[in-house]
């Protein structure tokens, strides 16, 4: 369009800077952006004034108080005399293990359930037809309150707790289990599980490339099994089974030793999974759905078994159809972990909730929940973005 | 619940970006200016804010604001109610959201300074205890090593709770909630041995509970919980009025003067009845309000004993003696500065 103008309207566009489109273009960014500055120094100058004006202590220095209050699940050391950035870390730990679980639970489930909609049998399909509409259909929140007031009033309480095999227990202060103790020598095991891995992936790469060269298989994933279970076995006979295990036994109100899962991190955990599981075996059946079955039928024509065909040929492509919404479930499956303030599930906005009001410092805390449940999601979908680029088809 | 406190913090962080204007005012204006007293009461204590069966806010904590708006409109009914959790309550009194929280809370110094607030009063002494089902044979507070504990998130009771079991060398579990009602279904349903909250507020809620008689509150109390109403630090015209309002109530049961027979106090010849009610003085002036505020006050809400009689007294539900709350010629510490 320039080149065309350029003989016929350069005395007009000369005359008139309002027609020119660059012109046009660059002013309205500009104005864009002053306005955007204008609006965020507008409202952090008047926060400012506005705190100082009502004698409001702003500022991050609060962090290093201390806090004074319990916690009833901590990854990290914790008491109640470690400071409120203390707490802040505990919140956000707790925050990070029901999003991991989470997501490795919804999506082992939701993949079971996609895979069982298309099934063939009729009732399984519809049972995981029947799953996925119930689910996906009543509000997280409800079904998380559910699974909680579920598991405190239909299980018994500590002093007639469901037991199992003497070692299991479970009621409404948790679910409890025997926890290992190791003693001098076992760190011998854990070399041996980290040399096992090692091995495992030397043989894996080893088998492909013989593969590659032969057509020759070896069957890595037994051998792999076989390497992590018995390396580190046989490194604990070696030291003498330095392993004692610390037994839950009633002891006063509630069971004590032993590993604790506390009822809170069972419902949401569950709850999440349940419902975030929905909405993954939808978008699986839909990317098994997406690849043709001329696919399938090839690979049958090539002498590929079923299950063999599914791994190798359906599952692959299907996967990257699968991964960019799979991706958003993953990061609504975190965000969503902070409905836990409705159990009293210490995740990252409950305790800073609470930090918030001993503190006052609302803004400080606010700030900090969405800076953090921002690089949570930022680190979340880079790595699937990754695992995507890798899965992606790759062009020749 | 997140969906709960979210926008509401957010609200107010935009609050105190937006009432940098409407603040300057003064709050005694603004409230003469929009007709009404915007009142931070709990999300439901019976006795102290508790919607009735009709919907009315009702209990002590109530009255005072009715109290408040009887002395600035001369009418008990110009208020409206905000139910607030115990973790919004601060933000939404910062940011202008409301004009006074009475709202069951405890006056601590980290409140009354960092927080920008003030309160204008104590209208309930209290202090923290614990409740525990009767079948657990506890007697005292000091058998409840290795309990758990279920509590409200952002309350001092959280903070008490660590300082209590913490001194007596006592593991224990805190499970906090952000609502009571949750801490209260919670406790019911089996999750914690123990329910800690104010013991006024335990009374409270054991009322709610399944089968009330089959809990008891241990007859330690771990701390000082002086309850008060709080408004914003800065604008004193406001601070005077609310701290005022409650003194006057005190005023009015220490010198006999009743909602019943407010009318004929007009006449006495005691100068303090007289200069109470308005007769002598201009002390309703001083305070930007109608000479005749206290006379508005007792014939609409009474005075504290019958505010506290109606709401909490033995004759309610809650049956909670006088105790602290007495006045100080009784044996109390309920005791206000002299109208003069």
């Amino acid at each position: 369009m320039t080149t065309r103008d350029k003989g016929v309207a350069q005395p007009e566009a000369r005359s008139s800077l309002i027609n020119d489109p660059q012109v046009r273009a660059v002013f309205f960014q500009v104005l864009l952006v002053a306005v955007v500055a204008f609006v965020g120094y507008v409202i952090v100058s008047n926060t400012i004034a506005n705190l100082q004006r009502q004698n409001i202590a702003s500022g991050y220095g609060f962090l290093s108080n201390i806090a004074g209050f319990g916690i009833s699940l901590t990854l990290i050391d914790y008491a109640e005399t470690s400071s409120y950035g203390t707490a802040i870390l505990v919140g956000l730990l707790n925050t990070i293990l029901v999003a991991v679980v989470g997501i490795v639970c919804a999506s082992t489930l939701g993949f079971l359930i996609g895979v069982a909609r298309l099934s063939k049998n009729w009732v399984i399909s519809r049972l995981a037809y029947c799953y996925v509409e119930a689910i996906r259909n009543v509000p997280l929140l409800l079904q998380i309150v559910f699974w909680y007031f579920l598991l405190l009033n239909a299980v018994p309480n500590a002093r007639n707790s469901l037991e199992f095999g003497g070692s299991l227990f479970l009621n409404n202060r948790g679910f409890f289990l025997p926890k290992p103790v190791f003693g001098d020598g076992a760190e011998l095991a854990f070399w041996g599980l980290i040399l096992s891995v090692v091995a495992s992936i030397a043989v894996k790469v080893w088998a492909k490339k013989r593969q590659m060269s032969t057509g020759q298989q070896f069957p890595v994933g037994l051998t792999a099994l076989g390497l992590i279970v018995l390396v580190p076995l046989l490194c604990l006979a070696v030291a003498g089974f330095p392993v004692t295990f610390d037994y839950p036994a009633l002891k006063g109100f509630n069971f004590t030793g032993g590993q604790r899962v506390i009822p809170e991190l069972i419902a949401l955990v569950t709850a999440l999974s349940i419902y975030t599981s929905a909405f993954i075996a939808e978008i699986v059946r839909a990317g098994i759905q997406a690849v043709s079955h001329g696919q399938t039928e090839a690979a049958h024509a090539l002498g590929l078994r079923h299950g063999p065909t599914l791994r190798l040929v359906i599952i692959p492509q299907a996967m990257r159809v699968i991964i960019p919404p799979l991706t958003s479930q993953y990061l609504n499956l975190t965000k969503n972990s902070s409905l836990a303030v409705a159990i009293a599930f210490p995740d990252l906005v409950s305790l800073g909730g609470t930090v918030l009001n001993q503190t006052g410092q609302a803004i400080e805390v606010i700030s900090i929940w969405m800076l953090v449940y921002l690089s949570l999601s930022l680190i979340t979908s880079a790595f699937m973005n990754w695992y995507n680029q890798k899965m992606a088809l790759v062009e020749r | 619940m997140s969906k709960n406190i979210l926008p509401l913090a957010l609200g107010a962080a935009m609050g105190i970006v937006a009432s940098a204007a409407a603040a300057q005012a003064g709050t005694l204006d603004d409230v003469k200016a929009k007709g009404f007293i915007q009142c931070g009461v709990s999300q439901g204590l019976p006795g102290f804010s508790n919607p009735d069966a009709q919907g009315n806010w009702t209990g002590l904590d109530v009255d005072l604001c009715r109290a408040v708006s009887a002395a600035v409109f001369g009418t008990p009914d110009n208020v409206k109610y905000s139910p607030l959790s115990a973790k919004e309550r601060f933000t939404a009194l910062q940011s202008g959201e409301i004009d006074i929280l009475s709202r069951n809370t405890t006056w601590t110094l980290s409140r009354d300074t960092s927080l920008g607030l003030n309160f204008a009063g104590v209208n309930y002494y209290d202090g923290q205890g614990f409740m525990v089902r009767k079948d657990l044979g506890v007697a005292s507070a000091l058998e409840l090593s290795g309990a758990s504990v279920c509590t409200q998130t952002g309350t001092t009771t959280e903070l008490n709770i660590a300082d209590y079991f913490r001194s007596n060398n006592m593991p224990y579990e805190v499970v906090a909630f952000e609502k009571l009602e949750e801490v209260v279904k919670a406790y019911d349903a089996g999750r914690c041995d123990v329910f800690s909250n104010d013991a006024s507020g335990l009374y409270a809620t054991r009322l709610t509970l399944t089968n009330p008689g089959d809990h008891i509150v241990l007859p330690e109390i771990i701390s000082k919980e002086p309850l008060g109403p709080v408004v914003r630090h800065g604008d004193d015209q406001w601070f005077d009025v609310v701290k005022w309002t409650h003194n006057a109530m005190l005023n009015a049961e220490e010198l006999g003067v009743t909602s019943a027979n407010v009318e004929e106090m007009k006449s006495s010849d005691n100068p303090e009845v007289k200069r109470l009610l308005g007769v002598e003085g201009a002390f309703g002036e001083m305070l930007g309000l109608p000479n005749d505020w206290v006379v508005a006050i007792v014939k609409n809400v009474g005075n504290y004993g019958e505010s506290f009689d109606r709401n909490v007294g033995p004759n309610t539900p809650l049956a909670i003696s006088r105790g602290l709350n007495a006045l100080w010629k009784d044996g109390g510490i309920q005791y206000a500065a002299p109208i003069r």
